[in-house]
């Protein structure tokens, strides 16, 4: 087996208008080190509020983020 | 051979579980006799029931008859999950709880059957949701009493958590049965039974000085609470109902996350040590995760790839929400009066909450 096939590729999925979902076996460091967490799957914070930062804890939708391009013209999706 | 049974731990409330509970702790096979006349029974007690989920003997009853599926509830001759009398019964009970809840419930408007905007949809009718807030009062109000009692109240179901939802992984496909088990994976703990997230809420328990028993605080419990278990157990028991039982799921994960932070509040504010709270701790990051998974990769595509299911997932989410909302009403109006929310006090050795010392520890 090689080891791209051992390893499935990492995924990250911007999830409209909230956090960024990190799927595979990814390490998360900061200046302090490493941050260790234990599921598979992990939502990381793209609005600025969340209290766990880098996570995410929901509170995007409290405060009204959107990921919504706001120029109209530039909305081809 | 004679089988015999101990006695339920709790106590029947009214003619229907107390049959049913005596037929349990006996073999069932035989005569049979010790169920007869229950289904003529039980259909008396739903012609006279006003109001299903209030019914204390009608939604114990229904518990103790999902409760053969799931195990633990009662000691019992395995041979009662199916037999005829209990289907029939169970059934019959089940269906009506079905029609009181499509009657009570409002239905939310439908969606275009996209991932996209049945993701939208289900966020807006969550965050909208304005029902009165536990969260809210246990994180600035409660006493160390009444946040014991909300953990009584919850242990009902979360002793099971996550079982419900696994009834609804074999009766779906593709992309919404890969969700599904993406998320239940998480909630039971990876594979390590201790991180389990019933595990973590036993760890809860125990620290409050509570019994982790599932079923031993079922005499404690209202009706009502016992309806929004029942009511899980409905929707995912029976396939014709996966849309209901997947807009469960998401609508509990999206109103998850950011109440489990105020619930780890009150019990900090309340004294309480990192140990009890690490369950709520635990919850506002993965349930950030889950109701993004939920939302898209379970309802949406649900909703995508088998279309009839959309009004269901729309029902089941609001049902949720609905019933976590009398709940909430419920307990809010005993505190608010002064009253406990139990229907019977704990037992005199449960619960110390000694916040002090579990503080200091
Ligand atoms: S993206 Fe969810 S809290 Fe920031």
């Amino acid at each position: 087996m090689t080891p791209a096939a051992s390893h499935p590729p990492v995924t990250i999925t911007a999830c409209p208008d909230g956090p960024l979902l990190v799927r595979g076996d990814v390490e998360i460091t900061a200046p302090g080190g490493p941050i260790p967490h234990t599921r598979r799957t992990v939502a990381l914070c793209r609005c600025g509020v969340s209290m766990i930062k880098p996570f995410c804890d929901g509170t995007h939708k409290l405060v009204g983020f959107t990921t919504a391009p706001t120029d109209p013209a530039g909305s081809g999706s | 051979m004679q089988l015999s049974f101990p006695i339920a731990p709790f106590q029947a409330r009214g003619p229907l579980s107390s049959q049913l509970l005596t037929a349990l702790s006996l073999p069932a096979d035989g005569s049979g006799s010790s169920l007869g006349g229950f289904i003529v029974a039980t259909a008396e007690a739903l012609a006279q029931c006003q109001d299903i989920v209030n019914d204390d003997d009608l939604q114990l009853t229904l518990f103790l008859l999902y409760g053969l599926h799931y195990g633990d509830v009662v000691q019992s001759d395995a041979a009662w999950e199916w037999h005829p009398t209990t289907i029939v019964a169970r059934v019959a009970i089940e269906q009506a709880l079905e029609s009181t809840l499509r009657s009570t419930v409002p239905q939310p408007a439908l969606p275009a059957p996209s991932q996209d905007a049945v993701a939208r949809a289900l966020f807006s009718l969550t965050i909208d949701d304005q029902g009165p807030s536990l969260s809210r009062y246990l994180a600035r109000k409660a006493t160390a009493e009444q946040a014991v009692e909300f953990i009584v109240h919850r242990s009902i179901y979360t002793l099971k958590e996550a079982d419900p939802h696994s009834w609804a992984i074999p009766r779906l496909t593709g992309r919404a049965k890969a969700a599904l088990i993406e998320i239940q994976t998480d909630e039971y703990g990876g594979g390590h039974a201790e991180r389990m997230h019933s595990s973590l809420f036993a760890d809860t328990m125990r620290g409050l000085g509570l019994d982790t028993r599932f079923g031993g605080y079922v005499d404690q419990v209202p009706a009502l609470v016992l309806a929004s278990f029942n009511m899980m157990s409905l929707f995912g028991l029976n396939r014709r109902l996966r849309g209901a039982i997947v807009g469960h799921l998401a609508a509990f994960e999206m109103t998850s996350a950011i109440p489990s932070r105020l619930y780890g509040d009150g019990f900090r504010r309340l004294g309480f040590s990192e140990a009890i709270t690490r369950y709520f701790d635990e919850h506002i990051e993965a349930d950030a995760v889950h109701e993004q998974i939920a939302a898209r990769d379970l309802a949406g595509a649900l909703a995508e790839d088998d279309s009839l299911t959309l009004p269901d997932i729309m029902f089941g989410a609001a049902a949720c929400l609905a019933m976590d909302g009398w709940v909430a009403e419920a307990l809010l109006a005993s505190w608010q009066s002064g009253r406990s929310s139990l229907r019977v006090p704990l037992p005199e050795s449960a619960a110390r909450p000694l916040a002090g010392t579990a503080v200091a520890s």
